[in-house]
């Protein structure tokens, strides 16, 4: 390539907002591609969703009484499996590289690839997790809070989790590292979520759950994205 | 003032200055303690409430104050490090973590032994205090994991401590997420402050002296400790190391 083209190529750098819409794009069409990565946590969640009644036995109070907590974990741990490879395919393909030297912002452009994770693992969960509400006798009215409550809180999980999986990228066993990592920042989203969905199930007063859980993701969202990026570029050092 | 602070960031100067500073922390650190010990057991009256278990506080106060300082000291050292690029701030990071680690999970024993009698627990998971001293020590652990995960030590300093920084947001939310959580769920354990008198506090100032003393000279200690091993390769190491003095 001549010189001319190659300022050529420079001077057309897209917005912003082009870059975040292609990665995104990016992500989800390579999920298209490979359903399994996206149905095997889902399959995950719903086993040990099914592990609870049968260890703690199939009574129908003490199922109403622990199911919001059980999908709350459930979801919790599903959302950690998959986080292990938000950056592992690219770290190996070499593609994180090119992300790294694109002209575009590399938090946007990380906030894209969780992005596309949120709309393959946590939005996922949030339509299957009725079908195991249902199972756990939870009235009607509260598993939409618990849907509600899935939705904003896998937000939080999946760029939480980008930092943990940018920590760890390309580093030996990298997935119980993560683990460690990420179980300490998740569990105020947690706390939250699974106590709202109960509060409801009590007819108690919820919202100020859905609130903070809104806050958090809002939160995670404007300052998780920097923190992935700069935690990206120590790691692919 | 600012070139004294330069020289004090160089690893060969700070390792002469500390081996001078660490016993004049220790020895006082060790005598506050020791009277601590001595008044908080024998000299200070019973509580009328908690009886002779109060005195468990003349440890669990100084040990979860320290876990919060430790951590407090380790993101601060981080981002400074990852800020200004200063080696030795990394060294501080590293050293500190072990030592928070130790006293929060003291606090965590001590405050749980002390729940037996009080609670009638030993564990209480209403308690936001409780809760987010167990979060620490995971955070504690997870930065301790991490570090050794990576071979590299510039990376596994700047990658630690971004993790140290995140963890400082996160420990602040889960306070108040427990807080939220137990004031709709049951009422808060209050521990009665009322006015404690001067021979149950004067002891109980020694000690939060004292321990933040010892806990001064063993932080200075064990930078020594990294900072020797991180600059293994250098010259200044290696003809200290050759000195008639052995490298005292």
């Amino acid at each position: 390539m001549s010189q001319v083209e190659i300022t050529a190529v420079e001077r057309e750098v897209p917005g912003i907002f082009s870059g975040l819409v292609a990665t995104t794009r990016r992500d989800l069409l390579l999920a298209w591609k490979r359903p399994g990565d996206v149905l095997n946590p889902l399959f995950f969640f719903a086993m040990v969703c099914t592990l609870f009644p049968l260890a703690v036995g199939p009574s129908a109070e003490q199922l109403e009484f622990s199911g919001p907590g059980v999908l709350w974990v459930a979801a919790l741990l599903s959302t950690l499996l998959s986080l292990n490879s938000l950056f592992l395919s690219d770290y190996e393909d070499g593609s994180l590289d090119q992300l790294l030297v694109s002209p575009q912002p590399l938090p946007v452009l990380v906030l894209g690839k969780t992005l596309a994770h949120w709309l393959t693992s946590g939005l996922p969960l949030v339509f299957v997790s009725p079908i195991l509400a249902v199972t756990y006798r939870m009235p009607m009215s509260v598993v939409g809070v618990m849907m509600l409550t899935l939705a904003l809180g896998t937000i939080s999980l999946s760029l939480l989790g980008g930092i943990g999986a940018a920590l760890t990228v390309g580093l030996h066993r990298g997935t119980a590292l993560l683990s460690l990592l990420i179980l300490p920042l998740a569990m105020p989203v947690l706390l939250l979520g699974a106590n709202a969905v109960a509060l409801a199930a009590n007819n108690d007063v919820y919202t100020t759950g859905i609130w903070a859980l809104a806050a958090y993701a809002i939160g995670s969202l404007s300052l998780a994205p920097y923190a992935t990026a700069a935690a990206l570029r120590i790691s692919s050092e | 003032m600012w070139k004294w602070f330069h020289k004090l960031a160089s690893p060969p100067h700070f390792y002469r200055i500390s081996a001078i500073l660490s016993p004049w922390l220790l020895i006082p650190g060790l005598i506050l303690i020791a009277y601590g010990v001595y008044a908080g057991l024998f000299l200070a009256p019973m509580d009328y409430q908690q009886g002779d278990a109060f005195r468990i506080i003349y440890v669990h106060v100084p040990a979860a104050y320290l876990s919060m300082m430790a951590y407090m000291i380790m993101a601060s050292a981080g981002a400074i490090g990852l800020i200004w690029r200063i080696k030795l701030s990394h060294a501080v990071a590293a050293a500190a973590a072990p030592l928070g680690a130790a006293f929060t999970f003291l606090a965590l024993c001590t405050g749980s032994i002390w729940g037996r009698p009080m609670w009638g627990t030993w564990w209480e998971w209403g308690d936001p205090r409780l809760t987010s001293e167990l979060i620490l020590l995971f955070l504690y652990f997870g930065y301790m994991a991490l570090r050794s995960a990576i071979d590299d030590t510039t990376k596994a300093d700047k990658a630690s401590a971004v993790l140290a920084l995140v963890g400082i947001v996160n420990v602040v939310i889960v306070h108040f997420s427990v807080e939220w959580w137990s004031s709709l769920h049951q009422g808060q354990t209050v521990f009665k402050k009322g006015t404690m008198s001067a021979d149950m506090r004067i002891p109980l100032f020694a000690m939060l002296i004292g321990f933040t003393l010892l806990f001064g000279s063993m932080l200075l200690r064990r930078i020594r400790t990294e900072v020797l091993y991180r600059e293994r390769r250098t010259k200044w190491v290696k003809e200290m190391i050759l000195s008639p003095e052995g490298g005292a």
